[in-house]
């Protein structure tokens, strides 16, 4: 049983307003923004991201998680594991065990309670890209993101929230559900499952409280989320717990990040949270799951440092409603007159699996070069098989120059190449992405980001782009 | 390391080129027996006087067999070359290494490319299978050179509307020579405004800074040079070939910035060491420059020794290289306007060389810098992009040395 000893999350940088798709349809919409996970972008590479960023927060190697549990509604692949790839962009040791759940929005709470429960340090993985029909509340209430989670297991790493209590209630009801073959979810009549949800929040809530010997009153933040927006405000009202202990559930910013969302809620609290303040986190979903969590004086030193407010200000709303449908599959786009992507090899993609998932690089013993991709051949001092491997994905970098690519197919044009050159030497040319054309500047700032470049013969094509590094100062403060 | 070059040891004694364009009408195999019955007219000798073939070819066929087929060729040497955009140049120096060496008495370099059948816009090479994280797959050519436009501009303090400038006329000068060329792919003069005004493919440069895709073949015909006077009375002579692959450092190296080819760089002292010329400005008559896309062009002028760094635009400008300027770039058009039929675009620009240097160039495109004594000749190739690309340069011309 580890507690929580690092955390993140990443949410994209589009959100598309909701007033554009009234605008476009002349019916649904409303107020607010959701997020959007890019063209180039999946519920793996989101995964990634998010996992990037809480394994930084890690205290040593000690802690370094052994098992990947990844949780997604909206899996890049089936049959094969799509926690692999995400075990395989972290660098990390091929001992690991990484697994997915998924399927079901249900899977986020199940891949957290997993990892606590692990004897070894374990990360859970959350991540989701909501679809729905153009027009429909899943399109308009949903929204994209990812969260990571690492629980220290029996090591002694600092632990920042410890899970002090768990119970769930499971039940079998028709409420939201979809076949693997088809892109949209369906839904029974609201008010249905929001009488079959009540009892089953009211027990587990009940229980996990119990076994805390909390009452509702000590509870100083409170998460609700799931896949029925009408149950959860209806606990959310009834539940005993102070109406200021409320989460702000982002359903205004981002959406409801479906497996992902507990998560991306958790995370805002830990990047506020004082330290030993309670935290109920309810989750409904064919059943209710709940939480508590106590904060650990660790808190205040151990907390993201790219906090979820930052990034929810930083992000680009204005995501264009013919833009987003494009990406969604939803309105084919004219290509440009050039051959169709080529879909990687898979024994060259095995081979340079280090290159291609971790972007390690590589650097000349001889003579300090690095190069990218590795090579074996040092280019300056040509000293052969003199090579130590060496990691870039973290270290920041400079356009050198860049084009806009008018003609290159892409899945969103027009492809912006740029050559950058990394702090500490080594240049590579590569796609930006999550950049207006007319922002970009030599000498701009950019980071590497893990990306799902083209999906070509039903093979995800993952690789690393650069993005500018966008510096937002987190609006508000700590709470109490 | 050694190049000793091959200086006047082997002439072409005959040459052919199809017109370069769109041939809905014709095949590879068509192209090749135009351009080879031409050449073999132009020698005066038959198919079968000719020992030994090098075919330069991007991606229209694989090995010999596609010459040998189509002319039916009965049991000779055909040897298949490929080396990006100087695959035609690549067949020619090889060809002439063979005669040079004695191994044949003739030999023919022919280069031919079908680019039109594919349907696509710009070119669209098969790559091996890849890890998919990078190559050629996923940026354009014209993406890669427009790279070559803002770094001048930095290094040189070129504001870019004067860069804009300079590179519409280098595009305006070749679509003026080219109408006056009926083998050329676009045979209009276009309006700077037009050109100026293009639509945007990538960066700063627009369709027009973008030379032709089309199709199209060409072929040279090589003895030694004792010989050249039995089949021709004005043979061209073969003063300097050169060759380099770069190591693809300026992909890597910070240092690299993007305003000059190192290879073709190399490849032109090489040349001239090879031909004797010391001051290429000066001496050559012309030169057939590999101007894929404007803003190349522009930077070849100073990796070729032909102006000094950073000046080349000024030069440019003052129209230091029209077809009436001090010296002549592209005078039948160059890629821009003859278009670029890959494998033939080498020989394309003997060719020119061929009949500018031999005083056989149509009136309206003739040079004045022969008939002021001018002999020597010039034609570079370079495929890949700025930072790592292959180049050729060789220097020909209309008389032995002393």
């Amino acid at each position: 049983m580890g507690g929580l000893i690092a955390y993140a999350a990443y949410i994209p940088y589009n959100r598309l307003k909701r007033g554009e798709i009234a605008a476009v349809l002349q019916a649904g919409g409303g107020r607010g923004t959701r997020s959007v996970a890019s063209y180039d972008e999946n519920t793996t590479s989101m995964g990634v991201e998010a996992a990037r960023m809480a394994l930084r927060g890690l205290p040593g190697a000690l802690s370094m998680p052994q098992r990947i549990y990844f949780a997604t509604a909206a899996p890049a692949y089936l049959d094969k594991t799509n926690a692999a790839t995400i075990q395989a962009a972290l660098d990390m040791s091929d001992a690991v065990l990484a697994v997915d759940m998924a399927g079901a929005v249900r899977s986020g709470v199940g891949a957290l309670l997993a990892a606590q429960d692990a004897a070894v340090p374990t990360m859970a993985v959350l991540s989701d890209v909501r679809f729905g029909l153009p027009g429909g509340a899943d399109e308009r209430d949903g929204g994209d993101g990812a969260a990571a989670f690492v629980f220290g297991g029996n090591t002694a790493a600092p632990v920042i929230a410890e899970v002090i209590a768990h119970a769930s209630t499971t039940a079998e009801f028709l409420d939201r559900w979809r076949l693997p073959s088809d892109p949209t979810s369906r839904v029974w009549e609201e008010r249905f499952g929001e009488h079959v949800y009540g009892p089953l929040a009211v027990a587990a809530f009940g229980s996990a409280l119990q076994q805390s010997g909390l009452t509702p009153e000590r509870v100083d933040h409170l998460i609700v989320t799931g896949v029925h927006a009408r149950a959860a405000r209806q606990f959310t009202a009834t539940c005993g717990v102070s109406a200021k202990a409320v989460a702000d559930d982002f359903s205004a910013t981002l959406g409801n990040t479906g497996t992902a969302h507990a998560g991306i809620m958790l995370a805002d609290l830990l990047d506020r949270a004082a330290p030993d303040r309670i935290i109920a986190m309810v989750v409904l979903a064919d059943g209710a799951s709940v939480l508590i969590l106590r904060t650990t004086k660790a808190v205040a030193e151990h907390r993201g440092n790219t906090p979820v407010a930052a990034q929810i200000v930083a992000g680009n709303d204005g995501l264009s409603y013919a833009t987003f449908l494009s990406w969604r599959g939803l309105l084919d786009r004219e290509p440009p007159r050039r051959p169709d992507p080529q879909p990687p090899s898979a024994p060259p993609a095995y081979r340079r699996e280090d290159w291609k998932f971790a972007f390690v690089a590589s650097r000349c013993e001889a003579c300090g070069t690095r190069h990218l991709p590795p090579d074996r051949v040092c280019v300056r001092c040509h000293a052969v098989d003199q090579m130590t491997r060496e990691r870039l994905a973290d270290v920041p970098a400079t356009i050198a120059t860049f084009t806009v690519d008018r003609l290159a197919y892409t899945p969103s044009p027009p492809l912006i190449a740029a050559v950058i050159d990394f702090d500490g030497g080594g240049r590579f040319r590569c796609q930006l992405t999550d950049v207006n054309p007319a922002e970009v500047a030599i000498g701009g700032r950019v980071e590497m980001t893990f990306r799902k470049v083209v999906t070509a013969d039903g093979i995800h094509n993952y690789f690393w782009k650069a993005r500018p590094i966008r510096q937002a100062a987190a609006p508000g403060g700590g709470l109490t | 390391m050694s190049s000793r070059g091959i200086r006047d040891r082997v002439a072409i004694i005959g040459m052919g080129c199809t017109r370069f364009g769109e041939h809905w009408d014709k095949s590879t195999d068509d192209l090749l027996i135009d351009a080879t019955s031409e050449a073999v007219a132009s020698a005066g000798v038959r198919l079968d006087d000719i020992d030994a073939f090098w075919l330069g070819t991007q991606g229209s066929g694989f090995s010999g067999l596609t010459l040998s087929r189509p002319l039916k060729l009965p049991y000779k040497p055909v040897t298949r070359v490929e080396n990006m955009c100087a695959t035609g140049s690549e067949a020619f120096r090889n060809a002439c290494y063979a005669v040079a060496a004695g191994a044949y008495d003739m030999a023919m370099a022919i280069g031919v490319e079908k680019l039109k059948d594919s349907g696509f816009s710009g070119l669209s090479g098969a790559t091996p299978p890849s890890d998919g994280t990078g190559g050629f797959g996923d940026i354009t050519p014209p993406a890669m050179f427009s790279l070559l436009a803002p770094a001048y501009c930095k290094k040189y303090h070129v504001e870019s509307e004067k860069m804009k400038e300079v590179l519409t006329r280098i595009a305006w000068k070749n679509h003026a020579n080219g109408a006056k060329n009926p083998r050329a792919q676009f045979r209009k003069a276009v309006a700077k405004e037009t050109i100026c005004n293009s639509p945007l493919v990538a960066g700063p440069l627009g369709i027009f800074d973008c030379s032709g895709v089309s199709d199209g073949s060409a072929a040279a015909i090589i003895v030694r040079a004792e010989d050249a006077h039995r089949y021709a009375q004005k043979p061209l002579y073969v003063k300097a070939l050169s060759f380099v692959a770069g190591p693809a450092s300026g992909l890597i190296d910070p240092d690299y910035d993007y305003t000059t080819f190192p290879e073709v760089a190399a490849a032109a002292r090489d040349a001239y060491t090879q031909a004797g010329v010391r001051n290429p400005r000066a001496e050559l008559a012309m030169a057939e420059v590999h101007d894929c896309f404007t803003p190349t062009e522009l930077v070849l002028m100073e990796d070729l020794g032909f102006s000094e760094r950073g000046a080349a635009w000024r030069e440019a400008l003052a129209g230091a290289f029209d077809l009436h300027g001090d010296l002549p770039v592209n005078p039948d058009g160059g890629l821009k306007a003859f278009g670029h039929p890959i494998g033939a675009s080498g020989l394309r620009m003997l060719f020119e060389c061929w009949l500018q240097l031999r005083g056989e160039a149509p009136a309206e495109r003739t040079i004045d810098t022969v008939a002021a004594g001018k002999k020597l000749g010039l034609t570079h190739n370079l495929g890949g992009g700025p930072g790592e690309c292959v180049s050729f340069v060789s220097v020909v011309g209309s008389e032995p040395s002393a």
